[in-house]
């Protein structure tokens, strides 16, 4: 990990609101297509697979940015419960953003539906067909969903409090648009 | 601790409540929970409930049925309308399953008008197709809305539902006059099946066909009376099929239907003119039979949007519709899987 300095790298920051916009579009993506019987939901269906998929390789690659390019420190004078709230919270979206796409992949294999992906691009399955195993992953792709929905509500009170009322640097630390001049550059 | 406190900022507090009560209001509107008027997948699958009660862990439509495994021979001939891969000449794998359309699974054979079939066709790129078909040759309605009307109106207390939905619904009335009239027959095999939904067929020049097609059955159709059926026994279809198959493999002909423009391609209930080119691409074999409950057709969906490429969808609204449903059906059917255990040594879970 590098020195802690005030911003999240450029690449984490375009990452994070790529991703919060991939994101929240899914989880509206999701509920709605489920509750239609209209046309458009094959297309929804559609993009929800792919921009899934696509969430997975992202959280993948963001994963591996943080571990080696890690996170600017919280300050100093932030309550610790609201510091640990903000860590485990961190991580809970890390897990989610990566297991939820896969969750979805394996519960339609398990439903032995084919997997096809960005216009045609097939997924091999990534379990066999059995009744028990979808029931399980469709469960959790439910409650998770709306979890995950939940915790990004949290997420954005809580960047909103930071940026409205304690106005202490962390919402610039990832919503800043400057070039970081105390940040350790990724190397690009 | 907080430096606020001195004067809380309950404006800013405000603000953030607000933005984030939006966000949680937006996404309950998507979901439907402020339109108890929109038509769900739940509860198109909740109308098919006999009063009873759905037969747990069974299909929520077409609930009775069979399985069989055969092949398709391809001959070459629908290459010109399709890339998909099932056209070129060859033999392929096939799954399906015959089936009722009742939502019992437990109904008398005799007392089921339409007759239905699943297939699934693979090939060697990996790719299948799914087609789920009836024997009817048009459609009951025009609409998923106005068959869902179909749906309550045949549920209700109100003596006057059936009339009422008929009126708003002239077409339902070309449907009564078929089921009155077409004869029954005594088998599975005897059974043309129909996808009745148009689709759009795309060859290797990127030419579109808007097509149907159909199962035309090889065995002579011998046609029965109802009385006669009733006194077959409840499950005779079944047990038809498994002897008739047994002794020798059974045939259908596929066959696809090329719409002429301003053909009705987006209404199901509408048949084409007769005249319409018909395309012969291949022979369906059946040459096994199993029984559903440990067969290889229980939980497969037969979702008529499941396609190859060099097929997709059309302007019909209810490929669609009855995909979203078709899920919801697989959902709880395979959630209740232990009300309908399975009975082979080494059953699947
Ligand atoms: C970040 C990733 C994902 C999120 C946030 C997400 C979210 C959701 C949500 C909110 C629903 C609606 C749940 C309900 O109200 O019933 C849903 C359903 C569904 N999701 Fe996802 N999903 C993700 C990834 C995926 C992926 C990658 C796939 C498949 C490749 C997938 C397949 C499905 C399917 C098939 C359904 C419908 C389930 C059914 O009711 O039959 N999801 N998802
Ligand atoms: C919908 C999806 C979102 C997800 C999944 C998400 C996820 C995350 C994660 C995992 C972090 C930790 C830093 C990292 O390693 O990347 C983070 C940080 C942050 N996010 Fe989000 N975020 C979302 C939306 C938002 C939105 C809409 C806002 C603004 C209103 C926001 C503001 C922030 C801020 C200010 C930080 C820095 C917090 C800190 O340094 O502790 N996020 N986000
Ligand atoms: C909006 C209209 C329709 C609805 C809501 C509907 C609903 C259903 C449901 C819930 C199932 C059970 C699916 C499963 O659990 O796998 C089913 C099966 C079936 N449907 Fe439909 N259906 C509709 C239109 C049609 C049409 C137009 C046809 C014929 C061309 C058709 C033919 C079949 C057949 C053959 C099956 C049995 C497939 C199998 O063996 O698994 N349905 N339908």
């Amino acid at each position: 990990m590098t020195p802690a300095s005030e911003h999240f790298t450029p690449l984490q920051r375009v990452l994070h609101w790529i991703m919060a916009v991939c994101i929240l579009a899914m989880l509206f993506i999701g509920v709605g297509m489920v509750s239609t019987v209209m046309p458009k939901y094959l297309a929804l269906v559609s993009i929800h697979k792919s921009l899934g998929i696509a969430i997975l390789a992202l959280a993948l690659i963001r994963l591996a940015v943080r571990l080696r390019y890690g996170a600017p420190a919280l300050p100093m004078d932030l309550p610790e419960p609201m510091k640990l709230a903000a860590v485990l919270s961190h991580y809970a979206l890390y897990a989610l953003m990566i297991a939820m796409p896969l969750i979805g992949w394996a519960m339609m294999s398990a439903a032995d539906y084919p997997i096809v992906v960005f216009g045609g691009w097939r997924l091999p399955p990534i379990l066999p067909q059995s009744d028990s195993l979808h029931s399980l992953l469709w469960n959790s792709h439910y409650y998770l969903a709306f979890a995950f929905f939940a915790l990004v509500l949290l997420h954005i009170a809580a960047a909103l409090y930071h940026a409205l009322v304690r106005r202490d640097g962390v919402f610039e630390s990832m919503a800043s648009v400057s070039t970081d001049h105390e940040a350790v550059q990724p190397a690009e | 601790m907080p430096d606020f406190q001195r004067s809380l900022p309950y404006g800013s507090l405000a603000l953030i409540a607000v933005i984030i009560g939006a966000g949680a209001a937006a996404f309950a509107y998507t979901a439907g929970w402020f339109s108890p008027q929109r038509l769900t997948p739940n509860k198109m699958v909740a109308a098919f409930a006999p009063p009873g009660g759905p037969d747990l862990g069974h299909r929520r439509n077409h609930a009775k049925g069979i399985c069989f495994t055969g092949t398709f021979d391809s001959n070459g001939a629908g290459v010109e309308l399709s890339k998909a891969a099932v056209f070129a000449k060859g033999q392929y794998p096939v799954l399906g399953r015959f089936n009722l359309a009742t939502a019992s699974a437990h109904a008398d054979d005799a007392t089921v008008r339409v007759r239905g079939l699943g297939i699934q066709f693979s090939t060697p790129d990996g790719q299948v197709w799914r087609s789920a078909m009836i024997d009817a040759p048009f459609f009951t309605v025009s609409t998923p809305k106005a068959f869902y009307g179909l749906l309550l109106a045949s549920r209700s207390k109100d003596p006057d539902a059936m009339k009422t939905f008929i009126a708003a619904n002239p077409e339902f009335a070309n449907f009564v006059a078929w089921a009155k009239s077409a004869p029954w027959t005594g088998s599975y095999a005897e059974e043309p099946y129909n996808s009745l939904d148009s689709f759009v067929m795309t060859n290797r020049d990127g030419v579109e066909h808007v097509v149907r097609w159909s199962l035309v059955p090889e065995a002579k159709v011998v046609p029965i009376s109802e009385d006669e059926l009733k006194k077959r026994g409840p499950n005779f279809l079944e047990q038809e099929i498994t002897q008739r198959v047994a002794a020798a493999p059974q045939h259908w002909t596929l066959v696809v239907t090329v719409a002429d423009a301003g053909d009705p391609t987006a209404d199901p209930a509408k048949a084409w003119p007769a005249d319409r080119r018909k395309v012969e691409v291949g022979t369906l074999t059946v040459q096994k039979i199993e029984a559903e409950r440990n067969g290889p057709c229980r939980d497969i969906n037969f979702d008529p949007t499941v396609l190859p490429t060099g097929i997709t969808t059309s302007d019909d609204p209810f490929p669609a519709a009855r995909s979203s449903v078709y899920a919801k059906s697989y959902d709880l059917r395979t959630a209740e899987a232990k009300d309908y255990p399975r009975t082979a040594p080494g059953a699947k879970p």
